[in-house]
């Protein structure tokens, strides 16, 4: 037994891989929470962030800045009162959230945080990604009809065509991603042979094969990896019903969206599905164009002492982290109001600063960077998704399908082509 | 005795609760609905209700739309859920008892309605405002008319799904409302103008804060505009939606901003100008289209003229009284005027007749945004469901001034 | 009448409200009575109309003209399509329940190309309609159907007449003169609002 535990810790691969169960397990109770965190963080972080944007405060009050506010949410949600409307349909009305929520988290599968930092690694893993983050379309169309009232039900299938129109914009630009995988040549114009690329749709090679052409895709054949990023870019925003596309769910419009009938935990499930989706397709993104779990350049700049600048990164950004979380403790009002908050923000920045120390002890420090950079390059698409939402007024319908068709698609068919081309010429 | 009591053309028991599909028929008989027995689902046609409750109507409004799929086949505006009879209010008040109610029908413009008021009494009196006074009102009214506009630019972008600009333009309406706060005391229904002249002297410092006002109004101007003028996603929601022709918006009788955007260039404050606006030199920004983003522009550069207005005053303000010799007891002569001022939403005008008492014998007010509301059947025939919210939001209507 | 002297307090000192109409007028000041109006379209309309035009008086400035119900639909007419008054301002009435003919029926319009005003007024009675000028102005539309809410003058033709800013069921035409300030359609509140009263 003990032997089962500790011959996967010699092994270099995921446990999917290496068939150890055990360590799946572990490993997918250790994505499950940290996402259920991330989402927690990201709530937050929006509320926050998109205060900020509108010269307000954002919550202040429920732990210092805030920051015990989605748990003071949450409870809310888990103890209001469970409504389902007296004609729904009742087993449809319950399993819709479900659906969606079990097709946002299982994509987490896949997701790379490092070489052998994932759960496992199909060779589809990207098919495996797209595949079945398009399942939550199912559960958006059920949760519309089983409402039984007609402006959920118009809210989800205006919904649901919006995701799938994108799906495709999506596919393409993802097959340009895969296409370059293939490619041969170094660097942005790679000439001439020097990898050995085979083309692989699994995330972990996807990753690699950026490694082994020394580029990120995202540069690679510029501007065409751009402009198939661009694509990909807007079309998670539209994927996942975040501004500029919330047309189905914005509350200033006519039709209020799929869940609208939905209230207290089985609403959260909703919220929790779109932030977790919100995560697994900028996951998607940061694998296929940015790099994955590297650090910003990994070629350009090699040697000792980069590695290990660049490894200092993620005890810095946690030490930055504490100074605000100080910083903001020397800000608060001294007032006995305040006794509490003042000492849970020193405490959390204190939690904060001491992970940032243990952070530069060299054994954790090597095994951290991967995670950290991954996680970094998707908390900078997270705080794009806030920015968005805070800018953009809303497409309406038609012209969100528009978009959707007429543009990205015939811009990401160009893109793709345009890589074969480039790809065997060059 | 003739029977009073005449009876409505059609009977009594559509109540104007939950709409169902089988009492529609008589409520849109003039869109001509067919098979009224049929459900939402077996027709082509859906009768929705933008109920009075609503995030995006600016007050309870009651639009049904009847929609073909997306697109509006049909509108009709169910109005009067504010209606607090302020005409009838004024038959039984003192001209200078009704001056306070005046400023509650178009809520967020008080100042323009309290002058419009005002002046309308004192052509009925035929007395004039000394000139001091003029240009405090035209000061204060070119103030609001900023705020007013601050206000419907937040809503309005608010409404298309721009959460932002709510917040800088309340956050700038602010300065105005201190300096009305100063002045008279409050800051949404002012009260800030008496029958005869001003009530209040300017305060202290009030040059001071309107310039500096002045100073730090158009960097946030161009704020808003930075935001949203050339914003593609603003551009495609309100280029080309809620067309309305110059020759529609004549026989509507549409005013205002809706007006000057559809090609006519009329403002009543240069055609038959009042307070003082003959001292000042502005322009009328008219539009070409007619469609929502004309209206838009038109206003943010109403804007800008009015802070160029208000500098010409504040900068050649005259000292003297700011108040005519009114009699105690106002007894105008038996007559009757229609005075009219260019309010932020239209032509405000006041038609009052006297009888020789203390109090009005009648005062009709007509409502800039009544009126222009009536254009929104004709302005969104056509367009999609999202338009008709951007189509209100841009008639810049105050639920106030339509029921009165 | 009480007699206090004006200073620069605000007049809050005018004490109960006259009811009804008070006997005294006060001196009129200058330019304040109601003097005829002469102009080239006057004539006009004279001459086509005669006797149909009672009166056209300038009153403190401001022009107005008093026709005979009959040809108030024809005079609309003429006044936008010849006369240029291609903006009809407002339609409002009065109501003075002594007099035989009980309305005042006021149509206030204006000409673009003219920069001018024009009130048209005709006196109807209790019970009698108007043809409607919604063929004219299409702003007529929502304008004669407060007046038909408010006064209960009807308008003939009009594609749409039915209460504007009253509920449908409301019984009564509160801006007449013998509607009390308070008084409420009992019936219409009991029926739909379930409570005794509104007051």
């Amino acid at each position: 037994m003990l032997n089962y535990i500790t011959s996967y810790l010699s092994s270099n691969t995921t446990p999917g891989q290496a068939g150890n169960v055990f360590w799946a397990t572990v490993y997918i109770l250790v994505v499950f929470g940290g996402i259920s965190v991330a989402v927690m963080a990201m709530n937050w972080l929006e509320r926050k962030a998109l205060a900020h944007f509108q010269i307000r405060l954002g919550p202040m009050r429920v732990g210092p800045h805030g920051l015990l506010q989605p748990i003071a949410d949450a409870i809310k949600l888990m103890t209001k009162e469970d409504i389902i409307p007296a004609e729904a349909d009742k087993f449809v009305f319950w399993i819709a959230p479900l659906i969606i929520l079990c097709a946002s988290f299982a994509v987490y599968i896949v997701v790379p945080f490092g070489p052998t930092h994932a759960i496992t690694d199909l060779n589809i893993g990207i098919l495996f990604m797209l595949g079945v983050s398009s399942l939550s379309v199912l559960g958006v169309v059920m949760a519309g009809w089983a409402s039984n009232s007609h402006y959920p039900l118009i809210g989800a299938l205006r919904s649901s065509a919006q995701m799938v129109s994108y799906e495709v914009a999506m596919g393409m630009a993802v097959v340009s991603a895969v296409l370059m995988t293939s490619l041969h040549g170094l660097g942005p114009y790679g000439v001439g042979v020097g990898t050995s690329g085979t083309g692989t749709l699994s995330m972990i090679g996807i990753v690699q094969a950026q490694q082994e052409q020394h580029v990120w895709f995202l540069f690679k054949f510029f501007p065409l990896g751009f402009i198939a990023f661009g694509i990909f870019a807007i079309a998670m925003v539209a994927e996942t019903n975040r501004a500029p596309f919330d047309l189905p769910e914005a509350e200033s419009e006519l039709t209020a969206g799929f869940h609208t009938e939905y209230s207290g935990l089985r609403w959260s499930l909703f919220m929790l599905g779109e932030y977790a989706a919100m995560i697994a397709v900028s996951s998607i993104a940061v694998t296929l164009w940015l790099g994955g779990w590297y650090r910003p350049f990994p070629n350009t700049l090699t040697g000792d002492t980069w590695d290990l600048v660049f490894s200092l990164f993620p005890a810095l950004t946690f030490l930055t982290l504490a100074a605000i979380a100080f910083v903001g403790v020397r800000r608060m009002p001294k007032h006995p109001y305040f006794r509490v908050q003042t000492i849970g923000l020193a405490g959390f920045g204190a939690v904060l600063g001491l992970i940032g120390l243990i952070l530069f002890a060299p054994p954790v420090r090597d095994r951290i960077q991967d995670i950290f950079w991954f996680v970094a390059k998707v908390a900078g698409f997270m705080y794009l998704y806030i920015w968005y939402r805070a800018t953009f007024p809303r497409y309406r319908f038609d012209q969100l399908m528009k978009v959707g068709w007429k543009v990205l698609l015939p811009i990401g068919i160009g893109v793709l082509i345009l890589t074969a081309i480039l790809g065997v010429v060059l | 005795m003739t029977d009073r009591t005449i009876t409505d053309p059609k009977p009594a028991d559509t109540t104007t609760s939950d709409l169902k599909t089988s009492d529609s028929t008589k409520f849109l008989s003039h869109l001509e609905l067919d098979q009224p027995d049929k459900t939402f689902l077996d027709s082509n046609e859906l009768v929705i209700n933008m109920g009075p409750q609503h995030p995006a109507t600016h007050g309870v409004l009651r639009v049904i739309l009847k929609l073909d799929g997306e697109k509006v086949l049909g509108t009709e505006c169910v109005i009067g859920y504010l209606h607090r009879g302020v005409e009838k209010i004024a038959e039984n008040r003192t001209y200078t008892m009704f001056n306070p109610y005046v400023d509650r029908m178009d809520y967020v413009a008080a100042v323009s309605n309290g002058l419009g008021y005002c002046e309308a009494v004192e052509k009925l009196l035929n007395i004039e405002a000394p000139p001091r006074a003029k240009y405090i009102r035209v000061i204060l009214t070119e103030l609001n008319r900023m705020a007013s506009h601050q206000l419907w630019l937040g809503t309005h972008a608010l409404d298309i799904g721009a959460m932002t600009p709510l917040f800088y333009t309340f956050r700038d309406r602010e300065e105005i409302l201190k300096i009305f706060e100063k002045y008279c005391g409050a800051r949404l229904t002012t009260h800030a103008f008496r029958i005869g002249g001003c009530q209040y002297e300017t305060y202290e410092g009030f040059e001071r804060d309107v310039i500096k006002f002045l100073d730090f109004v158009p960097p946030k101007i161009d704020e808003y505009e930075e935001l949203l003028t050339t914003n593609r996603i603003w551009l495609e929601r309100t280029k080309n939606v809620g067309v309305i022709s110059r020759a529609d918006a004549i026989a509507l009788g549409v005013t205002g901003p809706v007006l000057r955007a559809s090609g006519v260039k009329w403002d009543l404050r240069k055609a038959q100008p009042y307070a003082a606006y003959s001292d000042f030199d502005f322009e009328i920004p008219i539009g070409a289209n007619g469609d929502t983003y004309d209206r838009y522009t038109v206003r943010m550069e109403e804007m800008r003229q009015s802070l160029r207005i208000i500098r010409q005053a504040v900068e050649r303000i005259p000292e003297g009284p700011i108040m005519a010799k009114v009699p105690k007891v106002m007894k105008p002569p038996v007559g009757e005027i229609y005075h009219s001022i260019e309010a932020p939403k239209g032509e405000l005008g006041y038609f009052i007749v006297s009888d020789g008492s203390t109090q009005p014998y009648r005062i009709r007010v007509r409502p800039p945004s009544f009126v222009n509301l009536q254009a929104l059947d004709v302005m969104v025939r056509g367009a999609l469901v999202a338009d008709v919210i951007a189509v209100i939001g841009t008639l810049d209507i105050v639920l106030g001034e339509v029921d009165r | 009448m009480p007699e206090e002297i004006k200073s620069s307090t605000p007049p809050g000192g005018e004490s109960k409200p006259a009811a009804g109409h008070a006997p005294a007028a006060p001196a009129k000041p200058a330019g304040a009575t109601a003097v005829p109006w002469e102009s080239a379209m006057v004539a006009k309309l004279k001459g086509q109309y005669g006797s149909g035009i009672r009166e056209s008086s300038t009153y403190l400035g401001q022009n107005y003209i008093v026709v005979e119900p009959s040809i108030v639909a024809e005079l609309l007419q003429i006044l936008r399509d010849r006369e240029q008054f291609d903006y009809c301002v407002d339609i409002t009435a009065v109501h003075y329940p002594d007099r035989e003919k009980q309305f005042d029926l006021v149509w206030i319009l204006y000409s673009f190309p003219r920069n001018e005003r024009i009130r048209v007024k005709t006196l109807i009675a209790d019970g009698e309609s108007v043809r409607s000028a919604v063929s004219v102005w299409a702003t007529a539309n929502w304008l004669e159907r407060e007046v038909f809410d408010m006064f209960g003058i009807r308008f003939d033709g009009h594609p749409d007449l039915k209460r504007i800013l009253l509920p449908d069921g409301w019984k009564g035409h509160p801006l007449r003169k013998d509607y009390g300030i308070i008084q409420q359609d009992q019936e219409w509140v009991k029926a739909n609002l379930g409570i005794e009263s509104g007051q």
